[in-house]
């Protein structure tokens, strides 16, 4: 416990306190760190997507490509520059600034580190810091809208304005999930700036149950691990990141709110964009990752929180939170609108404001009536756990009645499994071949249906290793209708059946 | 207290000038085309809709989940001094707290009842 009286553990009497140089070497600093941190986060999500696509991504330009997104940024600048003839001239120009400073903005207030002295001073690792420092965050991801609304709006086309409405409306209802988890965080914290945030994180918690005394887990992930899931969710819909990346849905908008932009423009939003993903990051480090603070094998050294290193382990942890936003973006396919509006407002949402209200109430009579962690626990978080669960369990029984019943009629024997196919289709004449048991009726019908019972053809590797003739049985028994009929050399893929039948 | 803030003014005047000088330069830097095609809206390849100069009409189901944004956020604006505080506002404050998340759960569940939150 005595960890938290740490003499380097900044608090908010240390901030407001700089000279006017270390104050400008910070607001450089962050800027610097910013961009960098940008272009590091293109090449590195290019590399990690292409290696889970069995691809090896860029590799032209620097060492091993690791230069290739500031190439992409300066080529960006010397393409031409165009404006649609019927865009708003002074919005169009606004919205990439509206969208950029905001996102600089809010990293101001995130901790990288312990009091460290540069040139002599003793100053934190922290451009500054406030009362409300979290708020600042929110309020300058929300002031970030603006520049994604206008700059749809102002494009004075139609697609852009499609996307920039969907991304308005996406991102103001995930940011209520946002907003919600952290809650939980300042309950536990007791306060809303994000240096003493992370010093809350600093000793490992005691945690008693029923006279047993423990150390037990600092990070508010863990202890609060409802609202850390809840705000992963959420800042990945607030940063129109796949697999919620319905404003940027290429097959459907083209490019979203940035379509009508080029040049340096676009690579502002783009910046902005990367920006904000860093800056989320960075929050989720700092309100449930413990911060700059070493993670636990670590940080049983008693230099790992002190003087420069820390710098090392927050930028491992941003670095690990970015690997999640690629490995979704690899992973997921991109939901459908509805589905991710009615996630968001139905299912976080919700889950929030109940987690909220359970937490509190755990709290608050855990130190009226006196009662250690793990009674707490034991007689508040299992009768609430246990009507959740009852909750959940009745509410998706009632959601797959008909699923069930079906199910129950199929078991019986009353109902097939697969509806047979109606006969919609003309009788068969002299140019039709009579349906064939078990092949799909609707091949026959002239239909270019492709076959149903297409079987994928073994793996060049496997099949070099096995005798020729049964390598092609099994290509030719992929082929509808003809068991055993067509041998490998005369059953060309491009031939339709009908065509075998006219002959 | 104020000067806890100046250094996010600083920030700011340096995000604003990069931002700004990135805009500006743009068009010099650039090479410039005259070019018909590029002056049209990008529609992938058909012709372009005219718009309206007031930008059109949509869907009025973003109205709709503004309105509910808003409503949320204040109930956030007012959860968060409340969960700073809960140590000093005890069983007042959660029982406070629990009816005033009832009563906006009541308007919630009356949206979700009329279809607000469906989007089609």
């Amino acid at each position: 416990m005595s960890l938290l009286a740490s003499a380097d553990q900044p608090t908010l009497e240390d901030f407001g306190t700089d000279v006017w140089w270390i104050v400008l070497i910070k607001i450089v600093g962050v800027f610097g760190i910013l961009v960098l941190l940008t272009l590091f986060a293109i090449i590195f999500e290019r590399k990690v997507v292409a290696r889970m696509q069995q691809r090896i991504g860029p590799n032209r330009v620097g060492p091993r490509g690791s230069l290739q997104s500031l190439a992409d940024g300066l080529k960006l600048a010397l393409k031409e520059d165009i404006m649609p003839a019927l865009a708003d001239r002074p919005v169009y120009f606004l919205a990439p600034v509206l969208a950029t400073v905001p996102a600089f903005l809010a990293f101001s207030v995130i901790p990288l580190g312990p009091t460290v002295s540069i040139f002599g001073e003793r100053t934190p690792l922290q451009l500054t810091d406030a009362p409300i420092g979290v708020l600042i965050v929110l309020a300058c991801s929300a002031m970030g809208i603006y520049g994604i609304v206008l700059g749809g709006w102002a494009s004075g086309s139609t697609y852009p304005l499609l996307g920039s409405l969907r991304s308005a409306a996406q991102m103001v209802s995930y940011e209520i999930a946002m907003g919600l988890s952290i809650v939980a965080v300042f309950l536990y914290a007791g306060s809303m700036s994000t240096s003493e945030i992370v010093a809350a994180q600093a000793g490992g918690n005691q945690v008693s149950f029923f006279g047993f005394e423990t150390q037990g887990p600092s990070w508010f992930a863990v202890l609060l691990p409802v609202s850390f899931v809840i705000y992963v969710i959420a800042v990945v819909g607030e940063t129109n990141r796949a697999p919620f990346d319905l404003p940027e849905a290429e097959s459907e908008l083209v490019g979203g709110f940035h379509t009508e932009y080029s040049s340096l423009k676009f690579a502002l939003f783009f910046l902005a964009e990367y920006i904000n993903m860093v800056t989320v990051s960075a929050l989720a480090a700092t309100l449930f990752l413990g911060g700059w603070r070493a993670p636990w094998p670590i940080s049983i050294w008693d230099g790992a929180n002190t003087g420069w290193w820390p710098l090392l382990w927050w930028t491992a942890k941003v670095v690990l939170a970015l690997f999640v936003f690629v490995w979704l973006r690899g992973t997921l396919p991109r939901m459908r609108y509805d589905q991710f509006m009615s996630f968001g407002w139905k299912v976080l949402v919700p889950t929030a404001l109940v987690w909220i209200l359970v937490v509190a109430t755990m709290r608050t009579v855990g130190r009226e009536a006196d009662l250690d962690s793990g009674e707490v626990a034991f007689y508040i978080g299992v009768p609430i756990a246990a009507v959740l669960i009852a909750g959940l369990l009745i509410a998706s029984r009632r959601r797959n009645r008909a699923t069930r019943v079906a199910a129950l009629k199929a078991a019986a024997g009353a109902t097939r499994a697969t509806e047979p196919e109606p006969e919609v289709l003309p009788a068969a004449g002299p140019r039709r071949r009579p349906a064939q048991a078990g092949g799909p009726s609707r091949s026959a019908g002239g239909f270019p249906v492709p076959p149903m019972d297409l079987v994928v053809p073994p793996s060049p590797r496997l099949r070099s290793k096995e005798p020729v003739g049964a390598a092609a049985g099994v290509v030719a028994s992929g082929r509808r209708g003809r068991p055993g009929g067509a041998t490998a050399a005369d059953s060309t893929p491009t031939t339709p059946d009908r065509e075998d039948d006219d002959a | 207290m104020l000067s806890n803030y100046m250094p996010f003014v600083g920030l700011f005047v340096l995000a604003a000038a990069f931002a700004l000088f990135s805009v500006a330069a743009a068009p010099y830097v650039g090479p410039r085309r005259y070019n018909q095609a590029k002056l049209e809206a990008y529609e992938c390849g058909i012709e372009p809709v005219d718009q309206p100069l007031t930008g059109g009409r949509f869907p009025v189901k973003f109205y709709l989940t503004a309105m509910l944004f808003i409503v949320f956020d204040i109930e956030i604006v007012f959860l968060y001094p409340w969960a700073v505080s809960n140590e000093a506002l005890g069983v007042f404050g959660l029982v406070e707290m629990a009816v005033f998340i009832a009563t906006v759960f009541i308007a919630y569940a009356y949206v979700w009842r009329r279809g607000g939150l469906e989007w089609d």
